[in-house]
């Protein structure tokens, strides 16, 4: 067991941290502390192909596909050095942590070629269509109808909460290709191409007034019949194996999100006098240490190399951060008083501590509800029974 | 960097679990605690068979030249059985000793204490001293009855006095926690041995204290949950094991979620004291807080989802709840921890 990062490490945080800086002064000036994922879109997307042109949007890949082969403690200090230096959150998000190692795992040669370039080039921005208005905490309950028409697999119904699927240009989608199947059987994973006729994106306007999340509609949609990753009918597997790579190294970055966050209440305290109230200061300090066990839980997860059991810290971290994170934006609004009711802006804008308020309700919502971790932890974790299924 | 135990801290690990397990029997521990709280058996085999009390102390002077970590480790599986051993007292002692006693201090007592002999550590800011005669009352001294050598001091300076020197004098407590006795230790006019660097080694004595009681915690919060599972799983009512009823599930699931933070909790503190970084303040802090808080939650909740046999004297759950108390009360509670950490972030309140 060892905290602490060698000197060769310690070096590569000065590169990664001289480099991020220097775009934040420089080039990039422009984008610097977003905290929304919206915002400034269009930069933002020449921000990950400013990246790839320096080997930095993937580094964890192996380098054959225009990664880095990082190591997990590279990963890690590259992560922290991002958030630190207040570059805004990565718009590929899901392509870089997601479509790419899913792709890896599971793609065949043909489709890591088609795929993998475009991603870590920034060229490709992908999102995720898994949610539909009927397959919420129940994801496995999709309606998505795809099926096999010659060359193309025809795509017909709805997903939901799609989010940034408004600027991607390719969307996975979870369907169902068996008809009459139910549950997580006879689904397929498949890669569609978004600009065409049979894809509609209409954005949701959120409790905090910005539009991150959409709907996407099918109406057949069509795709190659080689769109499709691992067999027909493996789509669950995929989809469940591609959720895994969400628990990745990306979460220690989402964590010095957080630092940012905190870090802006605690100068508010300082500033307008909560820090001298008791009471507020037990729960920064409560929110401290919170902070601080999530990344030391996130290093358990990541230096875990033993999968044979069941990881704990990995197991419980969503419902942790969420649960914090939440927490983070009511404390928040205490620290500022009734003053944060009020915007300069003159349309619903807010900047970022209360919209840490409003946006952290989705927080314990999307990816698994802190009820649906709470019977996953139980369920696979400690062995208790599962949930009974219902038939309505 | 790699936040994960090596073989060697795993085989360790196994090794002090399977010794508690079979040996730390409920049984056992109650017979200890209807007398002065430790299970001397246990002790002399955890000491001489085992070798373990030394663990943590420098090989120059018989120990295994391991660090807080080890010493975690064994700390977390005696907290698991609730075992009635004087750990606490062996790890704020031999550290104090290590950490500010000169080199011939530490060859004599170290030694001593990795064989057995039973130490207590406390601390008052009122004891007078006249030369190295000391004079003054500790009070909450665990395991102060049972101690045949005190660590005793404040941030002035450190003293070891033994047991039998004249002017000592130890009152026992009936104590919620039967399983570590608080005692009253008075001093008059008692022959001290002053250690060579005082301050330094009631530093060392409250960091090591903080790491035992946290890993202490999370042992027994994690035994809590484990036993609850079990009870979940086997008790039927209603037609269904209660383990099944979401209600029941939820709550298995938050005890988990709060041990899960302070298994991190305890070994980034243990890790953060053994590499010196400058964390480790703050580190410390969050591992005593947060895992005193969570074995109190978690034995709470065992008692609560036991029902009615969770409340009585025949189940051990009662063992675990008043352990758990004690460690929130003792060397600083939550609240004063908290405000520490709330200091480094924010500065000292107006």
């Amino acid at each position: 067991m060892k905290l602490g990062f060698s000197p060769a490490d310690e070096d590569f945080r000065r590169e990664c941290a001289d480099w991020l800086n220097g775009q934040m002064a420089g080039e990039f000036k422009d984008i610097k502390g977003i905290s929304t994922l919206t915002e400034k879109a269009e930069r933002r997307k020449e921000w990950e192909q400013q990246l790839a042109a320096h080997k930095w949007s993937c580094i964890g890949w192996p380098e054959a596909w225009g990664g880095r082969d990082a190591t997990l403690a590279q990963q890690v200090i590259f992560a922290e050095e991002y958030a630190r230096a207040g570059v805004p959150g990565r718009v590929n998000h899901i392509g870089v942590e997601l479509a790419g190692p899913t792709l890896l795992a599971f793609g065949t040669e043909e489709q890591k070629k088609r795929f993998l370039p475009g991603i870590a080039a920034g060229q490709t921005i992908f999102c995720q269509g898994f949610s539909e208005p009927g397959a919420g905490s129940d994801l496995a309950s999709v309606r998505t109808k795809a099926r096999l028409e010659g060359n193309e697999w025809v795509v017909n119904g709805q997903k939901i909460w799609t989010s940034l699927a408004h600027i991607s240009d390719w969307i996975f989608v979870v369907s169902r290709s068996e008809e009459g199947s139910k549950g997580p059987k006879g689904l397929t994973f498949l890669m569609m191409e978004i600009d065409q006729p049979g894809i509609e994106i209409r954005p949701i306007k959120q409790i905090n007034g910005d539009a991150e999340f959409n709907e996407t509609f099918f109406t057949d949609a069509k795709c190659p019949a080689d769109s499709l990753i691992g067999a027909v009918g493996e789509g669950w597997k995929i989809a469940m194996g591609l959720l895994a790579f969400e628990r990745g190294v990306s979460t220690l970055g989402q964590q010095m999100g957080f630092r940012n966050e905190l870090n802006e209440i605690i100068a508010a305290a300082k500033a307008n006098g909560a820090a001298n109230d008791p009471l507020i200061r037990q729960r920064l300090a409560k929110a401290e240490i919170g902070l601080q066990l999530m990344r030391y839980g996130a290093l358990r997860m990541l230096s875990n190399t033993d999968h044979s059991k069941i990881d704990g810290a990995a197991l419980t971290y969503k419902i942790q951060w969420a649960s914090w994170r939440r927490s983070l934006g009511e404390l928040a609004m205490d620290v500022l008083g009734q003053g944060a009711e009020i915007t300069d802006s003159e349309t619903y804008e807010w900047s970022i501590l209360p919209n840490l308020f409003l946006y952290s309700r989705a927080d314990t919502i999307y990816g698994g509800t802190n009820q649906i971790q709470r019977n996953l932890i139980a369920e696979r974790g400690l062995g208790m029974p599962r949930e009974p299924r219902g038939d309505v | 960097m790699e936040f994960v135990f090596t073989e060697e801290q795993q085989m360790i690990g196994e090794t002090a679990k399977a010794f508690f397990v079979e040996n730390a029997t409920s049984e056992r521990t109650r017979k200890a605690m209807a007398a002065d709280g430790i299970d001397r058996d246990l002790w002399t085999s955890f000491c001489t068979e085992l070798g373990l009390a030394g663990i943590a102390m420098p090989e120059a002077h018989g120990g295994a030249g391991l660090g807080q970590v080890e010493f975690a480790m064994l700390a977390e599986h005696a907290g698991a059985q609730v075992a009635a051993l004087p750990l606490l007292g062996l790890a704020m002692a031999s550290q104090a000793i290590a950490a500010g006693g000169t080199d011939a201090q530490k060859a004599k007592w170290l030694p001593e204490l990795a064989a057995g002999t039973i130490a207590a550590c406390a601390g008052t800011d009122a004891l007078s001293v006249d030369g190295n005669m000391l004079s003054g009352t500790f009070e909450l001294v665990a395991h102060g009855d049972a101690a045949q050598v005190f660590v005793l001091g404040n941030d002035m300076g450190a003293w070891i006095v033994t047991r039998d020197a004249p002017g000592v004098s130890v009152k026992t407590h009936t104590t919620m926690d039967q399983t570590r006795p608080y005692a009253t230790v008075a001093l008059n006019a008692a022959q001290g041995e002053p250690l060579a660097d005082g301050a330094k080694a009631m530093q060392a004595a409250r960091e090591a204290g903080w790491i035992c009681v946290a890993a202490e915690a999370l042992g027994g919060a994690q035994q809590a949950l484990d036993r609850t599972v079990g009870y979940a799983k086997e008790r039927v009512q209603f037609g269904r094991a209660i383990g099944s009823f979401q209600a029941y599930k939820h709550r298995l699931a938050d005890m988990m979620i709060e041990i899960e933070q302070a298994r991190s909790a305890v070994y980034w503190a243990a890790c953060a004291v053994d590499e010196q970084s400058p964390e480790a303040p703050l580190a410390l802090h969050a591992a005593k807080s947060f895992a005193a808080d969570t074995f109190f939650k978690c034995a709470g909740d065992m008692i609560q989802l036991h029902g009615g046999i969770g409340f009585t004297w025949e189940h051990d759950a009662h063992l675990f709840f008043k352990r758990a108390r004690a460690i929130q009360s003792m060397l600083g509670n939550g609240n004063w921890h908290r405000e520490q950490v709330a200091t480094m972030i924010l500065g000292e309140a107006a």
